[in-house]
Order: C-alpha cells, then sequence, then structure tokens
C-alpha cells in the first residue's frame, strides 16, 4: 500500500543538485543546494503569473479582451482590497500584496493537477512568506514612525492601571501573527491534501474487492468529488486571507495606533 | 502505556478542538444570514467580511487538526 499512504505526496525530492557549502566533498557532509521539485512548482507559478500577465496586457487596448480583463480585474479586486485596509498610503506596498495574493493562489491551484506537488503545502515555504509579511512590517514601522511604532500596544483610551496587563498581552498577540499566517495557509491546504488522498486511497481499496466493492466505491468517489471541489474553495480563499491579513498587518504599520 | 498508543490516543483527543471551531464557523454564517435576511441590500458589501471571518476562525480548527498530525506522523 506504498502508493495510497496519504503523506507519500508531501516528500520533497532533488531533481539535480546545484552546489554544496563548507563539508569535505563525501556525500552527505555540508549543506548542499539542489533543485528540488518544490523549486520547480515555484518556478511554474512565478512564469505563469508572470507570463499571463505580460502576454494578455501586451496590446494595451482600451477596451480590453478577455485575457486583458482578467489581468485588469485581479489587478482592480487586489487594488480595491489593499485600499480598503490600508488607505491610499497603503498603495506603496500594492506589489508586495499582489506578488503575494497570485502566488499563494497559482500555487493551491497548480497543487490541484495530479502528479503535481503542492508548494504552500510545507510549513517553511509559508513560514518564509509569512515571515517576510512580518519584518516588512516590523522594519517599515520603525523606519517610517520611529519610536512611535510602539504606540501599537497601547491602545487609544485605556487607563493608565490597566496597562501593564493591557500591553503584554499586545504584544503577545503581535508576536503570534507570523505564527498564524502561516499555520493558517499551511493547516488548511496540507489537511486538505491529505484528507483528499485518504478518501481516493478508499476508492481504490474498495474497488479491490470485487463486484459489490466496485459498487460501493461510488461513495468514496462522490465524497472525492466533492473534497476537490472544496479544495479549490479553500485555495482561493485562503490565499485571499492571506493577503488580507497583509494588508492589515501593513496598516498597523503605517498608522500604528488602535 | 507504550509512546505509540499514548500518541494516537492524543490524536484522538487533540481532534475535540475542532467542535469549538465549528460552533464559531456556524456563528459567523449564522449572523451574516440573519443580516442578510433582514437588510438584503446591505449583504453583498459584507461578503469579504464574511468570507475573511470564515478563514481566521477555520484557521484554529485546522490548528487542533494540525496537532494531531503532528502527533502522529512528526513525533
Amino acid at each position: 500500500m506504498a502508493g495510497t499512504d496519504p503523506i507519500h505526496q508531501f516528500v520533497i525530492e532533488d531533481m539535480f543538485p546545484l552546489f554544496t557549502l563548507g563539508g569535505d566533498g563525501t556525500a552527505g557532509s555540508g549543506l548542499s543546494f539542489a533543485f528540488t521539485n518544490s523549486a520547480l512548482f515555484m518556478v511554474a507559478t512565478v512564469a505563469i503569473i508572470g507570463l499571463y500577465l505580460i502576454l494578455s496586457t501586451g496590446s494595451k487596448s482600451v477596451i480590453p479582451g478577455r485575457a486583458q480583463l482578467l489581468s485588469e480585474l485581479v489587478y482592480g479586486f487586489v487594488a480595491n482590497m489593499v485600499r480598503s485596509a490600508a488607505g491610499t498610503a497603503g498603495m506603496t506596498f500594492f506589489p508586495l500584496v499582489f506578488s503575494l495574493f497570485t502566488f499563494i493562489f497559482v500555487a493551491n491551484m497548480l497543487g490541484m493537477v495530479p502528479y503535481f506537488f503542492t508548494v504552500t503545502s510545507h510549513i517553511i515555504v509559508t513560514f518564509a512568506l509569512s515571515m517576510l509579511v512580518f519584518l516588512t512590517v516590523i522594519i517599515y514601522g520603525f523606519a517610517k514612525n520611529g519610536p512611535k511604532f510602539l504606540k501599537l500596544f497601547v491602545p487609544a483610551g485605556v487607563p493608565g492601571y490597566i496597562l501593564p496587563i493591557v500591553a503584554p498581552i499586545e504584544f503577545i498577540s503581535f508576536m503570534s501573527r507570523p505564527i498564524s499566517l502561516s499555520v493558517r495557509l499551511f493547516g488548511n491546504i496540507l489537511a486538505g491534501h491529505i484528507t483528499l488522498k485518504v478518501f481516493t486511497g478508499f476508492i481504490v481499496t474498495m474497488g479491490s474487492l470485487g463486484f459489490l466493492g466496485i459498487l460501493g466505491s461510488a461513495l468514496p468517489l462522490i465524497m472525492a468529488v466533492a473534497l476537490t471541489g472544496l479544495e479549490f474553495l479553500v485555495g482561493a480563499v485562503q490565499a485571499y486571507v492571506f493577503a488580507v491579513l497583509t494588508c492589515m498587518y501593513l496598516n498597523d504599520a503605517i498608522h500604528p495606533s488602535h | 502505556m507504550e509512546a505509540e498508543a499514548a500518541k494516537y490516543i492524543g490524536a484522538g483527543i487533540a481532534c475535540f478542538g475542532m467542535a469549538g471551531a465549528a460552533i464559531g464557523v456556524a456563528n459567523i454564517f449564522g449572523n451574516f444570514l440573519s443580516g442578510a435576511l433582514r437588510n438584503p441590500s446591505a449583504a453583498p458589501s459584507q461578503f469579504s467580511n464574511l468570507i475573511f471571518g470564515f478563514a481566521v476562525t477555520e484557521a484554529l480548527g485546522i490548528f487542533s487538526f494540525l496537532v494531531a498530525l503532528i502527533l502522529l506522523f512528526v513525533v
């Protein structure tokens, strides 16, 4: 039953080695960098997004054709999201939010194709994305506001005697942002793919039980179809939620007071 | 008790966390529906907030599922 084990789909395999840092030349020593299947699908995601945006808007027609219309719709959607959550000052971060949204969205959709690897199903990938956002918020917050950025932990209108309780709580909830941001995306995608693999494994297991088994395997098949639809929805929603939360955290950096 | 058995029992207990998440998600959608039935013209403008609230609430249920998976496959 090696093929139907639900964890095997997440294994990262080296496709070809690139270089090794340190070590003494023997196999397994030093830090080896290789081009993995995860890297392949990250490159594919960026290539799809970049090529689509460039090719569809190449003609720059005033009345957009269908392809250009889709690009304009995505642009307008993300621009709306940034403006409503972070205001017009937030539009400096529009490229970051647009890149995050489209990357996570296309990576999740690519992962739904059979035999393709899902990039966001690894905590290191989602953690890298969320640390990118978190460090951007901290660095920009201190660069733009100086020490006044710490007003974030002192909500307006809080009486002085409650402050020693409220400020640490606010600080802890601020520090938990990168963790919750990364684990939310990672957990949703991982759980969905594992569940999907388990149900499709049931189809195969029931189908191997003879004629009645094949009839009975219609039930996990229906469930697998429903779960596939749900996975598409979850992938899209998680990309949107990641982008919206990014906008809200950037709003905290630009205007640091609750 | 062997560590193996304790892992499986722990994974089962971790799944109780999803009950809270389920109630939370149902709360959000229920309130949205009751508001939308009172004021249908205001409903589409709040749809984004609905989806956002659903996702952050569901995340907590996913966290508990994650604890179960960590117990089963990582520890």
